[in-house]
């Protein structure tokens, strides 16, 4: 299939590239600008060299982007699944995080069985599912590139969603409730089967620390940290402090 | 509102897999560079088959017809190319950005 100076894109390459996006897993494309090869790296693959330190970089940032390395020029295409903000909670602090979410590129949706809450009057312009979490996400289900806000308050809805997502590797999960309300928390997702490492992953209280004193403040420190974890995915504490 | 689950009708690269099994020639232009504004971000994808149909684009339209010619070329020889694209009177191509950006664009055949 050599052309000499340069190759045609390899139908398998786009074909492995096509398969990764549509199961919502990230991978980049990996161009060499010199012979036109061609090869797809997944989110986790093992690259040698400063071509990998290039491509963690991009798996983290998401930018896409031609870089030097050994002495060749590559492109790094990298496609990122589209984020996905699931949020169980039709509360004031929602309809706060709606529209900011969806500024900030997380389209979001929201799930709360109350249908007093869960209204076309209160949620106009986003998705919104009056239906138990367990119903929604079984024909949904959450992933690594899902982000879960657990701000019902109600741990007969709350638990199930925390337990799945921290299950799924969903990037973020995040529950509201002072530190006494999430001790208790905890003795239950313990008793689900949640294990201390789990435990360990679920932001609580909620938001980055902002003295987030109303809804709207509260959705901001929900919003902040959810995109600090996007952007710190996988990597260990000491990485996140290069992330600008 | 931008879906979580890729949009089969809308995306390039599905589109461009799609016309690959239906047994058409490909080809796929790829920005790889910007420089000052420059309508579409780099990583962007325009897909063309030999018949000259094409769904994406690497410009606000300003010089996908140009992309286009030149993906015919590369479709009947194979080799890739890489086009430059400026500011009208700066370049060889008489098409340009009128935003006063530069893209690079990678031009190669699928298969």
């Amino acid at each position: 299939m050599s052309n000499g100076l340069g190759e045609a894109m390899d139908p398998f390459a786009l074909k492995t590239l096509n398969a990764e996006r549509r199961a919502r897993r990230a991978a980049i494309l990996v161009t060499d600008l010199g012979d036109g090869r061609d090869r797809v790296v997944k989110e986790g693959d093992a690259v040698a060299g400063d071509l990998g330190i290039a491509i963690t970089k991009a798996f983290r940032t998401g930018l896409s982007g031609a870089v030097d390395a050994e002495g060749r020029q590559f492109f790094l295409n990298v496609h990122l699944p589209q984020p996905r903000l699931v949020v169980i909670g039709a509360v004031h602090i929602s309809q706060a995080l709606a529209p900011m979410a969806k500024i900030a590129g997380f389209p979001l949706e929201i799930i709360d069985p109350r249908t007093a809450f869960t209204s076309d009057e209160r949620f106009p312009d986003v998705i919104h599912k009056a239906e138990w979490p367990e119903d929604v996400l079984k024909h949904c289900p959450l992933d690594r590139y899902a982000a879960l806000a657990a701000i019902t308050h109600d741990p007969k809805i709350d638990d199930w969603p925390l337990k799945s997502a921290l299950d799924a590797g969903c990037f973020y999960v995040g529950a509201l409730g002072s530190r006494k309300t999430h001790a208790k928390r905890v003795e239950r997702l313990l008793a689900m089967g949640a294990t201390p490492e789990q435990i360990e992953r679920i932001n609580a209280p909620i938001g980055l620390d902002i003295s987030a004193a109303n809804p709207a403040e509260i959705a901001v420190a929900i919003l902040g940290q959810v995109i600090s974890a996007f952007r710190s995915r996988g990597l260990g504490a000491s990485a996140r402090g290069e992330a600008a | 509102m931008p879906s979580t689950f890729l949009d089969d009708a809308r995306d390039p690269l599905i589109i461009a897999e799609g016309w690959m099994k239906d047994g058409k020639d490909v080809a796929i232009a790829t920005v790889v560079e910007t420089w000052g504004s420059a309508p579409r971000p780099v990583g962007s994808h325009l897909v063309i088959d030999a018949g000259g149909t094409f769904h994406g684009s690497v410009s606000g339209g300003c010089v996908e017809g140009a992309v286009i010619s030149e993906a015919l070329d590369v479709i009947g020889s194979g080799k890739p190319k890489m086009l430059e694209f400026g500011v009208a009177d700066e370049t060889a191509w008489q098409v340009g950005l009128s935003c006063g950006g530069r893209i690079r664009v990678y031009v190669e055949r699928l298969g």
